[in-house]
């Protein structure tokens, strides 16, 4: 896979990032760097457009206004022929996993390879094998995935991630629902690949804690803008009130617990004259 | 008035915007096709999925519509004596008109609304956003096979339902009613043709095999990924292959058997 830019520059560049969606503004300019070998995570509350990045960055959706610049390409003006090249080169974790539900864990991994590749069944086979042992699931290679919990079929998602050796590994909502076991195996995970394999990872998370754990940069949105970014411990220690508030889960600060309403009493009087 | 006309249009607007990205996603798969030959295994999946998986509805409907279809003719026959006709009767009926109808409305029933609601969850639980993601067009992997699939099946489907309702019109007819089993036959023999009658409702049954997966692929596909979207698609798919199998039939018997 040849990459059009050196080794110090960043593996993504999102530069004016504009969205919006059903008249509602996703991102209002956003400006963030996704640096090569690192484990960046992308923090915020529900809602706030996190997957939504992802699919940006991944070419499933387009841009408004600004650029999304991946390993030297502009994502959103590519023909589909390369931006499916270019996938080849990402590898994507879904919150659900997204594994396909009539086929065997194993046939799930070793999907990718078939579509991609015109290898021999036999290192077909050592591959996809390699990659379940690097998740620790070799052993469930032939049971489906309505015979997984949750946490195993996060691991399969991520061995089928991994399969055609990609350049980034994006994980969408990684601990999201699990137990502090299975949590604690993909925290590990995902900093141990990324550093075994010579991967990029974007995490996007709201679990503070395990994401500051094995994140090198963090990036924090809210209200369609960056409004913290830095090292893990600048992250914990910054003045910002927003970003204070989020990191330590305070129910008061400057992110409103209610949703947008009109005066209480209006709606009331109104209600009562209706 | 100005509403309701207004929402007329808007109505209106709608369905030809649905019916534009229909035609442009029905093209778009149909690019996927030469793919196929490659791996036709993908295909003999789905002929499994939507043909065999489809046949004991088939068998016992043809049957049993030909049966009836003897016992009704007869009544009717007997009264001009010409009772001996109920073969020729039964197979014209079932090759031109209900073999290729009946069984696609079954097949949109059985298998269009299983296409939708296989192709709607894939879409819900973001198994075709993970294909894309791994560089694998769904329509292709995923919407092509199921179309071929089901544009091959329903021919087959409905040549079966028609054979097996001519055998359930002899079974009632020669069986239990007393027609003569050699003008049965030969009756049959002589008056259909394999042009103007078989081939006509081949045809047929390909064109709704056509439009009855080309509406359940694009009603999974275009689903609203929720519970109730896809329950949704699934009905659609099921009303709107019905009427598109009634209406083409209409045009379709207009222009071959008109004159």
């Amino acid at each position: 896979m040849s990459s059009n830019i050196s080794e110090g520059s960043p593996l993504v560049s999102i530069r004016d990032l504009h969205f919006s969606r059903a008249g509602r503004t996703i991102f209002d300019g956003i400006d963030i760097e996704i640096m090569r070998g690192k484990v960046t995570a992308i923090m915020g509350p529900s809602g706030t457009g996190k997957t939504t990045l992802l699919r940006l960055i991944g070419g499933q959706i387009r841009p408004d206004q600004g650029t999304v610049e991946v390993d030297g390409e502009v994502v959103h003006k590519l023909s589909r022929e390369k931006l499916f090249q270019l996938r080849q080169r990402m590898g994507m974790l879904f919150q659900s996993g997204a594994l396909l539900t009539d086929l065997t864990v194993f046939e799930n991994v070793a999907f990718p390879l078939r579509e991609h590749t015109d290898l021999p069944e036999s290192v077909l086979r050592n591959l996809v094998l390699m990659k379940l042992e690097a998740v620790g699931l070799r052993g469930a290679h032939g049971l489906l995935p309505r015979e997984l919990s949750g946490g195993m079929a996060r691991r399969v998602a991520l061995a089928r991630a991994i399969v055609l050796d990609p350049k980034m590994v994006m994980y969408d909502e990684p601990f999201t629902g699990q137990d502090p076991i299975s949590m604690g195996v993909l925290v590990k995970l995902i900093r141990e690949l990324n550093d075994a394999l010579g991967l990029s990872s974007i995490v996007v998370s709201h679990d503070v804690r395990e994401t500051l754990a094995i994140a090198d940069y963090v990036y924090v949105i809210g209200h369609g803008k960056v409004v913290g970014h830095g090292t893990p411990e600048e992250i914990s220690n910054t003045d910002s009130p927003w970003v204070e508030q989020f990191v330590k889960g305070l129910p008061d600060g400057p992110v409103s617990f209610d949703y947008p309403a009109p005066e209480f009493i209006d709606e009331l009087m109104h209600g009562a004259e209706s | 008035m100005m509403d309701l006309l207004q929402q007329l249009g808007q109505v209106g607007l709608q369905a030809f915007q649905r019916l534009g990205r229909g035609s442009l996603f029905f093209f778009q798969v149909l690019l996927g096709f030469p793919d196929l030959i490659r791996r036709f295994h993908l295909v003999v999946v789905q002929l499994w999925s939507v043909g065999v998986r489809s046949l004991l509805l088939i068998v016992v409907a043809g049957t049993f519509v030909g049966m009836v279809l003897s016992l009704q003719g007869y009544n009717t026959l007997v009264d001009f004596g010409a009772e001996e006709s109920l073969g020729v009767l039964v197979a014209l009926s079932l090759v031109r008109e209900l073999g290729p109808v009946v069984s696609a409305l079954l097949f949109a029933g059985r298998a269009g609304s299983a296409l939708t609601a296989e192709i709607g969850l894939m879409k819900a639980t973001e198994q075709l956003a993970g294909m894309e993601m791994m560089a694998v067009d769904p329509l292709r992997r995923i919407v092509a096979p199921r179309l071929l699939g089901g544009i091959l099946a329903m021919p087959l489907l409905a040549a079966l339902f028609s054979a097996l309702g001519v055998i359930g019109g002899y079974f009632v007819g020669v069986g239990l009613l007393g027609v003569d089993d050699g003008a049965f036959w030969s009756q049959m023999q002589t008056k259909v043709d394999l042009n103007d009658d078989i081939l006509n409702g081949v045809i047929k049954s390909v064109v709704f095999g056509v439009a009855v997966t080309w509406i359940a692929v694009f009603e999974g596909y275009d689903a609203v990924p929720t519970s109730e979207g896809v329950s949704r698609a699934t009905t659609r798919t099921v009303v709107h292959s019905s009427l598109a199998v009634l209406c083409l039939d209409f045009v379709l018997t207009a222009l071959m058997f008109n004159g």
